[in-house]
């Protein structure tokens, strides 16, 4: 490279310079986090398990949800390694083509969520005024609601429910949270001055709002975004496990696990429901400690090391 | 006051870039239970003036007097409570957002704090190119052309703009934020305490540099400064604000040897000199600014003014000439 330099100089000829981009803020971001053991540990583990629950069908022959009345509660064998459940359906196959499910939700229900929390966050933290005030109602009146309770109400009326609108009824629940977040870091953009010279060269809200604002904030966004996709594995476990989430047969960890609600399972084959606890356990491990790295990784004065 | 008579020439409107009248800008004080007003923050109270093209235009002032407001009033990034500007014989008070993006082409502004005025996640051939983006239609090439002949204009390597604001010191900083204010050709430029955050050496050397663009770029400067000694090094003509007032506008020859408003008088008691044989007696002044919420009646500098008498709490004094383009508001020179 010198050399290379040298002989243009001597030539005249210009050499056109190696852009350095090491040292741009995502750059710097990317190497603090990938300094973070845990986190990085979280990436593999996680990638290990959407490889896994990905190619499902190279790793188990069974259908997930067919039933053998052969099979019902079968102790784990050879061709069944965990066991077969109160259905007679392969756990096993239940295992990763119900992580599909879980991940899928807890992914798309983020990205929704994401959508919905991002677009009114920008409009209320960057207009201000009337239409602030009514997105923030709006997101109070939500807040209030139970959680809970209006899931139940929702799935009880529309009686069954299939993945679709599961997500959409989490990401309609969920998305005062994230507005909230990023209206606040708005409000604190919006008095900083680069922001005023944006306007000084007469750019566009949009322009503002993509360029100066949403690169400024995405350190928030990326961390709530990843800490939100662990409580919505959380939230469709638990629903399901209620009977009130993803319906069977389609398998997921959370209706895995309500299996386990029948004392005998319980007590005789830990092998259906200890896996599938497992996987949501590591599941959301790794997605928290991801999340944390990603926020020491953007915010370094929140680091406490 | 469109026909103002400077030195020896008569000026017409056509001379004036820039012509602000009766400027006020006041932030409502919100209070009580229910949040409503209880009172006024007046800035900006009641200001006019005028910029010659080609002039550099100082402006003088406490922190608080309102001189950064006025700028960013001036330029409609902040919309006035009263009043009208006319930028090259357009009258810019109310006109759209929209409709103000081309003007906003021939006038820019350099902010103080150049680490808070450039966006930290955009590179500096983003940041340079963002007014191009905006403002033209210039392919990528062009606008890479004309980044890098600023860059150099300006005094940075071209090999700079594929940093991060973060990678520079303050004073290369504000010479970013000048090429980015630049990069447009504007006519107008507001510089707002360009060099008041940076160290003393760099300061010349950023002054230098904008008097030299001046001359390049055929620019009209409004510069907002506190320091009387950065203003004298760089200004035309030089306005004193106090308390959201012109209390002083005159030539700077003018002003700095014969000042006539007892506050300006102070002010320039107040810088060192290295004249050991004609030592200045020092003017102190008494108490703080008054609180802008709440001015005194009359001359709002009456609570602090060596020179008071009754009037000056009953009559506020209007900005009168008193010869070569000498503008005061002080009763002691108006009750003549």
């Amino acid at each position: 490279m010198e050399l290379k330099q040298q002989e243009a100089m001597d030539t005249n000829i210009e050499v056109p310079v190696k852009p350095d981009k090491g040292n741009s803020p995502f750059r710097i971001a990317l190497k603090r986090f990938l300094k973070n053991k845990l986190a990085v540990m979280g990436v593999f583990v996680l990638l290990a398990i959407i490889l896994a629950v990905t190619f499902a069908p190279l790793l188990t022959e069974h259908s997930p949800t067919k039933s053998n009345l052969l099979l019902i509660e079968r102790p784990p064998s050879e061709e069944h390694p965990l066991g077969n459940d109160s259905s007679g359906r392969d756990n096993l196959s239940r295992l990763l083509y119900g992580g599909r499910i879980s991940l899928i939700v807890g992914f798309s229900a983020m990205i929704f969520t994401l959508i919905i929390g991002v677009t009114l966050g920008s409009i209320a933290g960057y207009y201000g005024g009337k239409i602030d005030a009514i997105i923030m109602r709006a997101a109070d009146m939500m807040l209030v609601l139970p959680f809970l309770v209006l899931c139940l109400t929702i799935v009880a009326i529309l009686e069954r429910v299939n993945v679709g609108i599961f997500v959409a009824i989490i990401a309609i629940t969920s998305w005062p949270n994230l507005t909230r977040i990023i209206r606040g870091t708005y409000l604190s953009l919006r008095e900083q001055e680069f922001v005023l010279g944006a306007k000084a060269i007469g750019a566009s809200d949009f322009r503002i709002i993509f360029k100066h604002f949403i690169p400024n904030a995405i350190g928030p966004i990326v961390v709530n975004a990843t800490l939100m996709m662990a409580t919505y594995i959380i939230i469709e476990s638990g629903l399901s496990f209620i009977g009130f989430g993803i319906p069977q047969p389609t398998p997921t960890w959370g209706n895995m696990i309500s299996e386990a609600q029948s004392l005998r399972i319980l007590r005789n084959s830990p092998e259906a429901w200890i896996p599938p606890g497992l996987a949501i356990l590591t599941t959301v491990l790794c997605i928290n400690f991801i999340g944390d790295g990603l926020r020491d990784a953007f915010d370094p004065k929140s680091n406490r090391r | 006051m469109s026909v103002i008579e400077t030195e020896t020439r008569i000026h017409t409107d056509q001379d004036y870039i820039l012509q602000a009248k009766n400027i006020k800008k006041y932030f409502p004080i919100k209070g009580g239970i229910l949040k409503h007003t209880i009172g006024h923050v007046k800035a900006v109270d009641d200001v006019s003036l005028s910029v010659l093209r080609g002039e550099t235009l100082g402006i003088v002032g406490e922190s608080g007097s309102g001189k950064s407001t006025l700028g960013r009033v001036l330029l409609r990034l902040m919309d006035p409570t009263d009043g009208q500007i006319v930028f090259e014989d357009q009258d810019i008070t109310k006109m759209r957002y929209r409709k103000l993006r081309p003007i906003r082409r021939d006038m820019q502004i350099v902010f103080q704090d150049p680490f808070a005025s450039l966006n930290p996640k955009m590179s500096v051939s983003e940041l340079i190119e963002e007014p191009l983006i905006v403002q033209t239609n210039l392919t990528k090439l062009e606008r890479k052309e004309k980044t890098i002949s600023l860059l150099e204009k300006v005094g940075l390597r071209s090999e700079d703009r594929y940093k991060y604001p973060h990678e520079f010191s303050g004073g290369q900083r504000q010479r970013i934020s000048i090429a980015r204010a630049l990069t447009l050709n504007p006519k107008f430029v507001i510089c707002d305490e360009p060099v008041s955050a940076l160290d003393v050496s760099i300061q010349a050397q950023v002054l230098n540099l904008m008097a030299d663009l001046q001359d390049e770029f055929n620019l009209t400067y409004l510069f907002i400064a506190h320091d009387l000694s950065v203003v004298k090094h760089i200004s035309d003509r030089v306005a004193v604000m106090y308390l959201g007032r012109i209390a002083e506008i005159a030539p700077k020859k003018n002003l700095y040897e014969t000042p006539l408003h007892p506050y300006t008088q102070a002010l320039l008691s107040a810088v060192p000199s290295t004249d050991i044989l004609h030592k200045k007696e020092k003017i102190i002044l008494k108490g703080d600014l008054p609180s802008p919420s709440n001015p005194p009646s009359g001359c709002t500098f009456r609570t602090r003014c060596p020179m008071v008498h009754e009037k000056c709490s009953e009559v506020r004094p209007e900005l009168t000439e008193v010869g070569n383009g000498h503008l005061v508001a002080c009763h002691l020179y108006t009750g003549k």
